[in-house]
């Protein structure tokens, strides 16, 4: 069957069989890798991506019904040649360690701040509840959506700046 | 040592444009594409006429395997390639060698020993099509009685398992012991206390969010194969593939790219990248094998699975004078164990823990069961995460039958600075530590003392709050050479230095990161060796053709190892520099003093030259000083002297719903000693991830199986990970105690969260439900498990 | 990864076209909605189907909830994100909320519907003990036009409903009686686990405060769809006390038929069941008296 969507805000029309998972679309048909998967059972959260704006688990959506939908993706988060403020709170608070589960912590994390500009720690959690990191034991990635936040309020103070364990030494 | 802490919630943002050169805070080099989503994981890879592999694998636990009829699965019309054990076999590539000298099947011939065992592969055009000609397989069984429970694996009437061994008449794998059992004994006889615990520590899994995968790609005109695979231990994997496959070790590439996560579940080499390498062979195009969630979970390296009775010995006013242990270990179907092969049990004989005791004893027994293979994985440092979790329970409980205070007890029996390097009486030489001051300020950033009254304040009110202690010493960074080999492969580690002519670098190493920053934090040790910016020294790392050999990322080896080999490595470039210095400045060497980044004429600071303008010279035009070669680079294979032995304090509090038996961790304070501290927000990361995969084993994770050998846990719905909702904000501090050995000071710290904090969550579990009399209860605990132990049985986790 | 056997997708855009389709293709084909429960199965090769058919594009004729004088009406294609946001359902039925926020995780409830989870008929599933809880009945439509039933008839057992081949759930109606409310406890490994056990609550209270009526569904201790008419019994015309609660708590774990597996004992689950049954029984009748607990 043939499926039309539109990603990242292109339009696209590939043939495909009706039980391709959007995942393996976007991957294998679109190339677009930054969306990866972690199980079959729509539990790690990997494989979060926008369909109509909304962080969805792409390996439990099929291909055929995102058709005349529109798909977000990691690779769209840039726009224009800058860093969404959740990818640079990402890179400036340790969010990551492998980077396997970023892309689709990063995907909830914008669409949490899309419609909660000032969350607190607890509704970061909650947001992120349905995604699994092996790595970073969360905390960092809750700093990190808060320095979104923060940067997108245009409130990150000086002292959050500097505030280091600069003590290390 | 310097006791600080980072007090890490409140410190959460970063000066981007403070950039250390050298050791210090600094902001990941590999970042930037992670958070583009350009990461470069194994499944990303799309070779052209690449081709996709699908294992079938076993539903039974134990079956002999009577025949495997393919032709209906050669008919799919994208099928190119199907092949059965009895193929292998005749190839002689039906088994291979495990990393303990043991051999496992690569595909079933005889029987299958494990549920999802190996059987059969199909290579086929795509994905789908590879999973749907797994079905029409027909393989036909017939069901063998399985041996499930670790304690009656060695009974007479038991079946046998490994009759593919010659002469194999029993389920017995090894035995091992460490310590002076009759002087252990004599030191029982005379104790006035003596605590006697049975202690579980169960199977859990590694489970990275990566699944392990593999392209094969063989070029059949130069014979020249290479293997992208998801491997912490790329060079060790080519030399094993080498023997095992018999090809030419010089016509074989590993590339290790982009790991989702590791923590030991990618060291093995596992059935399904040989059966990746076969299909390349065979026909000639690339072959991608990835598996599913179900098959990491069931047939991959699972980690722990030890049955210990801990006891320990003491005087009645808390002198620990001997510990002693029995050991059941469960090693699955084939000993898959990942540990330097002398070392059967890992390093479980650091089990003596902290503490400065008279004598100690342990006697290990391991077993094989119809279970899958493996044994050393999970962020565990070769076994210590068992040896810390019933040395730090058993001393738990003599606190409890002593009626005193956990930390006191502790403090009490600790190594004393005076007393480093100290050999303790499993014969390990830890080589330096300051125990004190780390758990004071464990106790000072958990406001411990006000803690006590609070939970005094709430047990009179029948709520139930509990607060758990551990301290561990950690062995990490394998190791000697002398000592330490894993197939007859020497666990030191290479390392290349190149200073380019305009002063920048490339240092490559043979150590690979999962997730670890080593393109941060191994430029960060060149840079504070040379001067040169992080920014400007590019790491190479995770592929055979480009890196020096080295044995790889595990058992937090990095750093110890390879990191000495960086900054060594460095210090020899230095030391030409030095040389070509001399000449440029028209001074002897003896006259030159080095200055983070250039040397300039003693007494004379403005008669100096830059490191970069050393590169220059070394590869430019003009004499060089009398028998310097040009160019500025520098090779090395480090051999540690020992291992280094990083510390920790930790404090856990809980709370427990009496009316669900719900476990909450509220709060958690990690007081970590690694010795000098590289990059400390790196350092911080390491012990968060650690920290929650000790809320998992300690509260929800664990494999299982039923009794006919049906593994219960093959996915993430029945395999539970923390998530954010689980853990609370961590709390950190650090002291610093260098290792007198590693040529910055630094020890390994990728491990110790995970080793440490177990029994601190456990402990404080225990503390919560004293009013019940209850002095110990097997992890997991899940409310289920909790509430059976409230009510007076504890069920053991098997 | 795992992938779903070969089938036909298909794609209705109302309820007719799918009854229709439904009708013309019989057994060998099935509804998705959100997908979340069926996909997995699908993909593990639990389940397989010839079609598949896509109603995704019903949610603009079957995603609401209309409140209404004593009935307040939900469209099975109605996410369970719109159910934990909605104010008004929130105000009429506290349980909807409280239950919603413990329902797998916010990225499936972004798709997991109503009709989808109560069709599934996991016995751990959450909506169907709200459901019980509130006295739902669920309206199918057919080919023949509709029918409406009762949760003790919609549920035939595990997995199993009233839904026949060529039928579609179109919407859940809840009645809404005056000064009750609602609560709901689930009490579960982790964060987005299936329930150890969950219960809820709903209870009404006569001019006097005396309990007119009370009903409980519980998730997860077998098959429980009528609202445990023995806690009714019991609870009818008394002053609610924590003794009273305790008593309904007793009868609740009387009338439940839990297994031991991975999630817990069968003994611990029946005490969840008593502790859960008394703490939503306190929180409902706190809620009727304007506190919220």
């Amino acid at each position: 069957m043939q499926v039309s969507m539109v990603v990242n805000g292109e339009e696209v029309t590939r043939e495909i069989e009706g039980r391709l998972l959007l995942v393996h679309f976007l991957r294998d048909h679109l190339r677009l890798t930054g969306t990866h998967w972690g199980c079959d059972t729509s539990n790690c959260g990997t494989c979060v991506v926008w369909l109509d704006g909304e962080p969805v688990k792409s390996c439990t959506v099929l291909a055929a019904m995102a058709g005349g939908h529109e798909v977000r993706t990691v690779e769209g988060l840039e726009q224009n040649g800058e860093l969404d403020p959740v990818q640079r709170g990402f890179v400036e608070c340790h969010g990551l360690q492998c980077g396997f589960c970023t892309p689709g912590m990063m995907m909830t994390a914008r669409a949490l701040l899309d419609r909660n500009p000032d969350p607190s720690d607890t509704e970061i959690r909650e947001a992120i509840s349905g995604q699994i990191c092996r790595c970073t034991g969360y905390a960092t990635i809750v700093r990190s959506v808060r320095w979104a936040a923060a940067e997108e309020a245009g409130t990150r103070t000086s002292l959050e700046t500097q505030a280091t364990s600069g003590s290390a030494s | 040592m310097t006791a600080v802490s980072e007090n890490g919630h409140r410190t959460a943002f970063v000066d981007n444009d403070k950039k250390p050169c050298g050791h210090g805070r600094m902001l990941r080099k590999e970042d930037p594409r992670f958070v583009r989503g350009k990461g470069r994981y194994v499944d990303d890879l799309d070779l052209p006429g690449m081709l996709h592999l699908a294992i079938l694998r076993s539903p039974f636990a134990h079956a002999r395997v009577l025949s495997v009829d393919t032709t209906l699965a050669e008919a799919h019309p994208k099928v190119r390639l199907v092949v059965t054990g009895a193929m292998l076999a005749e190839k002689g590539l039906a088994w291979m060698p495990t990393l303990s000298n043991d051999v496992q099947a690569v595909l079933a011939t005889d029987k299958v020993r494990f549920q999802g065992q190996e059987v059969a592969f199909v290579v086929a055009e795509d994905r789908y099509a590879a999973r749907d000609a797994l079905e029409l397989i027909d393989v036909e069984y017939e069901p063998l009685d399985p041996v499930i429970d670790v304690r009656t694996a060695l009974s007479p009437d038991a079946p046998v398992i490994r009759d593919d061994l010659e002469g194999k008449a029993d389920n017995h794998c090894f035995d091992w012991e460490t310590g002076d059992e009759a002087e252990t004994e004599a030191v029982f006889a005379r104790a006035d206390v003596v605590v006697t615990e049975d202690i579980v520590y169960p199977r859990v899994h590694p489970a990275p969010m990566e699944t392990c995968g593999a392209v094969a790609d063989y070029d059949q005109v130069d014979g020249r194969l290479t293997l992208w695979s998801t491997t912490q231990a790329p060079h060790a994997h080519r030399t094993l593939y080498a023997i095992v496959a018999g090809l030419p070790e010089h016509k074989i590439r590993v590339v290790s790219p982009d790991i989702g996560g590791g923590f030991g579940n990618k060291v093995p080499i596992y059935p399904g990248y040989v059966c990746a390498i076969v299909g390349s062979l065979l026909i000639g195009k690339p072959v991608k094998w990835m598996e599913d969630r179900a098959e990491n979970l069931i047939s991959t390296g699972f980690a722990r699975d030890y049955v210990m009775r801990g006891e320990i010995a003491a005087t009645r006013d808390g002198r620990i004078l001997a510990v002693r242990t029995q050991v059941l270990a469960d090693h699955g179907a084939f000993n898959g164990t990942a540990a330097p092969v002398k070392y059967p049990a890992g390093f479980f004989g650091v089990f003596t823990g902290s503490y400065d005791i008279e004598a100690a004893h342990c006697k290990m027994t391991a077993v094989y069961t119809n279970k899958a293979p493996g044994g050393v994985a999970y962020a565990c440092s070769f076994r210590i995460t068992e040896a810390v979790y019933l040395i730090e329970r058993i001393v738990d409980c003599l606190a409890y039958e002593l009626a005193m205070d956990p930390i006191e007890l502790r403090m009490k029996n600790f190594i004393r600075p005076e007393q480093f390097p100290f050999r303790t009486k499993t014969g390990w030489v830890y080589d330096s530590g300051n125990y004190a001051p780390t758990m004071e300020l464990a106790k000072e950033l958990a406001g411990y003392d006000a803690l006590r009254v609070e939970q005094a304040e709430k047990r009179a009110r029948g709520e139930l709050m509990g607060i758990g202690v551990s301290f561990f010493t950690e062995a990490v960074g394998a190791g000697p050479r002398k000592d330490m080999d894993i197939l007859g492969l020497g666990m030191a580690d290479g390392c290349e230095l190149r200073v380019h002519p305009t002063g920048k670098a490339v240092v490559r190493l043979s150590v690979q990161s999962q997730g670890q920053g080593h393109e941060t934090t191994f430029a960060q040790i060149v840079a504070e060796e040379l001067g040169i910016p992080p920014q400007d020294i590019d790491v190479v790392h995770g592929d055979t053709d480009q890196t020096p050999f080295g044995l790889g990322t595990y058992g937090s080896r990095s750093t110890p190892v390879s990191g000495a080999a960086a900054a060594l490595v460095a210090r020899k470039v230095r030391d030409k520099a030095r040389l070509i210095a001399s000449g440029m400045l028209e001074v002897s060497v003896a006259d030159l003093e080095w200055e983070k980044g250039s040397f300039h004429v003693a007494g004379d600071p403005e008669a100096s030259v830059t490191i970069q303008a050393i590169a220059m010279r070394a590869h430019g035009a003009g004499d060089l000083p009398e028998g310097v070669e040009g160019g500025l680079e520098a090779q090395i294979c480090y051999n540690p002297e020992n291992l280094t032995y990083p510390h920790g304090a930790y404090i856990c509090v809980v709370d427990i719903d009496p009316g669900t038996a719900k476990v909450t961790v509220r709060r958690f304070v990690a007081v970590d000693d690694c010795g000098t501290r590289i990059n400390p927000m790196i350092i911080e990361g390491q012990v968060h991830g650690g920290l929650t995969d000790g809320v998992g084993m300690a509260l929800m994770e664990m494999i299982s199986f039923d009794e006919d050998g049906n593994c219960l846990s093959g996915s993430l719905m029945d395999y539970l990970i923390p998530t954010a909702l689980e853990v609370p904000d961590w709390e950190t501090g650090f002291t610093v105690t260098p290792s007198p050995h590693h040529p910055i000071g630094a020890k390994g710290v990728g491990e110790s969260a995970t080793v440490g904090s177990p029994p601190a969550i456990v402990n404080a579990v225990v503390d919560a439900l004293k009013p019940y009399g209850i002095r110990h209860a097997d992890m997991p605990l899940t409310p289920s498990r909790v509430w059976e132990a409230m009510q007076g049985r504890p069920t053991p986790p098997i | 990864m795992q992938v779903p056997a070969p089938f036909e997708y298909q794609r209705v855009g109302s309820v007719g076209e799918a009854v229709a389709l439904l009708d013309r293709l019989g057994d060998t084909a099935r509804l998705v909605a959100g997908g979340h429960s069926l996909i997995p199965m699908m993909k593990l090769r639990l389940a397989n189907f010839e079609y598949l058919i896509d109603i995704n594009d019903l949610h603009d004729e079957l995603g609401y909830v209309r409140v209404e004088p004593g009935l307040i009406r939900i469209g099975a294609m109605t996410r369970h994100r719109e159910l934990l946001e909605s104010d008004e359902l929130a105000a009429a039925f506290p349980v909807f909320r409280d239950a919603e926020r413990v329902i797998a995780d916010p990225v499936v409830r972004n798709r997991g519907t109503l009709g989808g989870s109560l069709c599934q008929a996991d016995p751990s599933e959450d909506l169907s003990a709200v459901c019980t809880t509130l006295d739902a009945s669920c309206v199918i439509q057919g080919r023949d036009g509709e029918r409406v039933v009762s949760m003790e008839d919609f549920h035939r057992g595990p997995y199993e409903t009233a839904v026949g081949d060529a039928e579609i759930l179109t919407e859940v109606r809840f009645p809404v009686r005056p000064n009750g409310s609602s609560a709901y406890e689930k009490v579960e490994r982790r964060a987005g686990d299936w329930a150890v056990v969950s219960a809820g609550a709903a209870v009404w209270l006569d001019g006097d405060g005396l309990i007119a009526d009370a009903r409980v569904g519980l998730a997860a201790v077998g098959p429980n769809t009528a609202g445990i008419p023995g806690i009714a019994d019991a609870l009818r015309g008394r002053r609610p006390t924590e003794e009273l609660f305790g008593q309904a708590g007793d009868i609740a774990a009387e009338a439940c038929s839990p297994v031991t597996d991975r999630r817990g004992s069968a003994e611990y689950k029946r005490h969840l069941a008593r502790e859960l049954t008394l703490r939503v029984l306190r929180r409902a009748v706190a809620r009727i008296d304007g506190q919220e607990v």
